[in-house]
């Protein structure tokens, strides 16, 4: 690049970015109240958009001018509705409360917005540092984070891209067509980023094989397929920061040479595929993309592809076959995408997480990011917590933090008084693993080494009461239904595993079932033609190895340790605690299954019981009378009393 | 060309010649499913044709490695017949063992394999599993018997490379996959009639000419 082309380009940019901070003071100068409301999916599902109209609504009944600003997700799950109110004329810093339903939008209205009372009991906390209401860096869950992928997510609104260019985006773009792609290459070899999909592949090797294929054409692709249960993490950045994923995937095209860039979605993600295609279309009416970007001599068209909802689409080989038109079912690598792509030119597949990670990087420098996280994984690592925990959510922390920090310090531990059991990490290609590992640091390394992988940032915690044996069929379940069917060891093999854990969940698991798994599981992993098959049977063999005596209570002693598996347990009534008279559990019942003793007790008909556990859901706690064994032999012996002949 | 050992014997093929085919030609028999000369990509799915080539951590399929001077090849240990006696089984615990009904007696690649592996065509140890699904008749020419395929393909690619376009076709997923008819608007277009192509390449027997009348047999 030339320095009168690089003149151009500033020149080009700055206007953009005057108009952005034009913006940004209008708004923020505004001498009225601002209400931010996270409105990712994670927001909506939990009543943000029936908040948001209350909020225009109850505005409008008090007559109250203020401007509401819609955001993306913090990543806090657990607290959603999340709403941030900055009342400057209140006194009060920015405030940011939890579980902001209509009622409360409507109360928050009328009494901070209004009268100035910002109503403490249902403050989480402040989001700057004052002397009237916590910080909320003061909180583990926030001040534990890193946030290098997600620091605009939740503040800025990703369907506005004036927003994120207030906030400093774009400018590392601009700054990389000022450097030559080698340039731009080696400084994210330099700064370590491996990709963030889940095998962990140098991501600046990836894009120096790419660039020295020699091929004109050349095409980047960002992989949102994203389909692990209970996995959400690159949803919440295309709904909350898309412009950061296609800021990375523009400098990434540009180092490799690509002027086509495609964005493979899914298409049960709706929303990320609405902003992040009117991300696209806002970019490009700024120059920031398409012909010429910001009169440079570098073209980038980006398209969004909708994936049908195939987990097997995130397998590099099957997504390429499934934009082509074809059934998404991978093939043999090599040769590897970048060499032999889609359309059998030279492809790049980055996982969002990993696109997102490149303006940071460049922006800050390769020697900052690698300050952050450990030796062999520099940077953060991004995890949806979900499960048995109590702030669950997406969590951004540095590489070669314990699980023991994650979950129990950032995450807050398990709630109930429940104890600890396992966390399954990498989805249904990762594995579970149990307490002796709450000291494992997270890294590709470490995690890989114990059994589990990082995979693309999965995280299930489980309590005392789940059963490793039906975690096992049910991550099963998934992988044999999401299996393209085209090798022999993952299409039978994995269905082999499934109806052996399913007959084990029943009660009828048999000597042998344990070592069948074993090989089966042994021989699948090295005979599978991709990473689905290849990964398929490590929740299987991660649970037996950790969980054998789980798996050897099912088989021999047909019993389920963590009382879950239906066919292995009984519910009786204990009738030193049952209170004469409550009917609650036999109104509660489905199938009245519960009958009256003649003391005015309560005991279940073993015959008629379908054990779905309402009643113990519905006895009152104070009572807290409904028992659960394993196996179901040893329920005492309640007697029902002879039916009465009903009188006419 | 090059000159590589297999199973300490000295072969020679040509340049980008697949390590299959190499040995096929040179009478050294590997099993196989989905193989065929000229499907580029190889579909590699069958994942039968494992040997141990040395430098590699683990067995690899032959079909997808091309033949390269001074390789080393084994065909016969413990770790590739494990896997390829686990991948017979697997196919054969979903397989509807009933040869002498079947067109492809004698001439069925899982009947040879099995034998070579000493593998029993009913082999203990798994549990047998037949999809509870029918005959696919809707073809005016042929029938699909989904219990008795392997889904190497062939059928959908030989259809392809004579036609122009394949009247067959890979369809559902998981342990539901078969091959079907689906996707190709009107048969009548094809030379279904003249051409037994996906016949005669059909490994196991899965595809045939519709059979009329009292033959019909009523299982899949």
């Amino acid at each position: 690049m030339n320095p009168a082309g690089n003149e151009k380009i500033d020149q080009r940019f700055n206007a953009i970015y005057k108009e952005a901070e034009k913006r940004r003071n209008e708004f923020r100068d505004a001498p009225v109240p601002k209400i931010h409301i996270g409105m990712a999916t994670c927001g909506i599902a939990s009543g943000a958009l029936e908040t948001k109209k209350a909020f225009e609504e109850a505005l409008d009944e008090y007559n109250i001018e203020a401007r509401i600003h819609t955001v993306g997700c913090l990543g806090h799950c657990y607290a959603e509705p999340v709403v941030v109110i900055d009342h400057p004329d209140s006194g009060f810093p920015p405030i940011f409360y939890h579980e902001v339903n209509a009622g409360k939008a409507k109360m928050l209205t009328k009494l901070f917005l209004k009268e100035g009372d910002p109503r403490f009991e249902h403050v989480y906390g402040a989001m700057e540092e004052n002397d009237l209401i916590p910080w909320v860096m003061e909180f583990a869950r926030f001040n534990r984070e890193k946030r290098v992928v997600m620091e605009k997510c939740g503040y800025i609104d990703p369907e506005d891209i004036y927003d994120y260019i207030a906030a400093g985006g774009y400018s590392t773009l601009v700054k990389a067509l000022k450097l030559s792609p080698d340039e731009i290459i080696k400084e994210v070899q330099n700064s370590g980023l491996r990709g963030r999909g889940g095998a962990g592949f140098p991501t600046g090797r990836k894009w120096e094989l790419a660039k020295n294929t020699g091929e004109q054409e050349k095409i980047v692709i960002c992989n949102a397929d994203e389909g692990d249960p209970g996995a959400y993490m690159d949803r919440t950045i295309l709904e909350s920061n898309p412009h950061q994923v296609i800021e990375g995937m523009a400098i990434c095209a540009y180092a490799v040479g690509a002027k086509k860039a495609i964005i493979y979605v899914r298409a049960e993600y709706p929303l990320a595929v609405t902003i992040v295609t009117k991300a696209i279309r806002q970019a490009r009416e700024l120059g920031l993309l398409g012909e010429s970007v910001l009169g440079s001599s570098f073209d980038l068209e980006i398209d969004v592809f909708r994936g049908s909802g195939a987990f097997v689409c995130g397998e590099e080989t099957a997504l390429i076959r499934s934009i082509e038109g074809y059934r998404g079912m991978p093939r043999h690598r090599p040769p590897y995408p970048v060499q032999k792509g889609l359309w059998n030119k030279p492809t790049v597949i980055n996982n969002v997480k990993t696109l997102a990670s490149v303006p940071p990087i460049l922006d800050h420098g390769a020697d900052w990011y690698r300050e952050i996280g450990t030796q062999n994984t520099p940077g953060t690592a991004i995890f949806s917590v979900v499960g048995n925990v109590v702030h669950a959510g997406l969590v951004e922390i540095p590489m070669g933090v314990s699980l023991r920090t994650l979950i129990f310090d950032i995450c807050g531990g398990i709630p109930n008084n429940k104890k600890f059991k396992a966390v399954q990490i990498g989805g249904p290609s990762g594995g579970c693993l149990n307490e002796d590992f709450l000291d494992t640091p997270i890294d590709f390394d470490s995690l890989t080494e114990a059994g589990a992988m990082m995979g693309s940032g999965g995280m299930v915690v489980m309590d005392e009461d789940t059963c490793m044996v039906e975690v096992s069929r049910y991550f099963l379940d998934f992988t044999q239904n999401e299996s393209c069917g085209k090798c022999t060891f993952c299409r039978i093999g994995t269905y082999h595993l499934l109806k052996i854990l399913e007959r084990l969940t029943r009660g009828e698991g048999e000597d042998g079932d344990i070592e069948l798994l074993e090989t089966l599981s042994k021989d699948i992993k090295a005979g599978s033609l991709c990473g689905l098959g290849k990964t398929a049977p490590n929740p299987v063999l991660t649970s037996i190895k950790y969980f054998r005596e789980e798996y050897e209570a099912h088989i021999y002693e047909k019993r389920c340790p963590a009382l879950m598996c239906r066919p292995m347990i009984a519910f009786y009534f204990d009738l030193d605690l049952c209170a004469r008279g409550c009917d609650a559990c036999a109104t509660a019942c489905p199938v009245e299954a519960v009958f009256t003793t003649s003391n005015r007790k309560k005991g279940v008909d073993q015959e008629l019981c379908v054990k779905c556990g309402e009643c113990m859901v519905v006895c009152p706690p104070e009572y807290d009378a409904v028992r659960k064994v394993s196996p179901p032999h040893l329920v005492p012996h309640i007697e029902k009393p002879p039916e009465k002949k009903k009188e006419d | 060309m090059p000159k590589f050992l297999v199973d300490n014997k000295e072969i020679e093929a040509k340049q980008g010649t697949t390590l299959l085919k190499a040995c096929l030609d040179n009478e050294i028999y590997i099993p196989n499913l989905c193989y065929l000369e000229g499907i580029d990509p190889p579909s590699v799915s069958c994942r039968m044709c494992f040997v141990e080539i040395e430098g590699e951590r683990q067995p690899v399929t032959s079909c997808s490695v091309l033949v390269k001077d001074d390789m080393v090849v084994k065909t016969d240990t413990p770790a590739v017949r494990q896997l390829q006696r686990t991948g017979l089984r697997l196919l054969l615990s979903v397989h509807h063992v009933d040869c002498k009904n079947c067109q492809a007696n004698k001439k069925c690649e899982l009947q040879r394999m099995a034998k070579f592996l000493k593998v029993g065509l009913k082999p203990k140890g798994l549990e047998r599993h037949l999809r509870e699904i029918e005959i696919d008749r809707s073809h005016p020419f042929l029938d699909y018997y989904p219990n008795r395929c392997v889904l190497c393909g062939k059928c959908v690619h030989v259809c392809r490379e004579k036609n122009g376009q394949s009247a067959l076709t890979f369809s559902k997923r998981g342990f539901d996959t078969v091959i079907s008819f689906y996707g190709v608007r009107d048969l009548s277009t094809l030379e279904c009639e003249n051409c037994s192509a996906c016949i005669d390449i059909c490994p196991v027997g899965a595809l045939a000419l519709k059979v009329t009348g009292a033959e019909d047999p009523t299982t899949a």
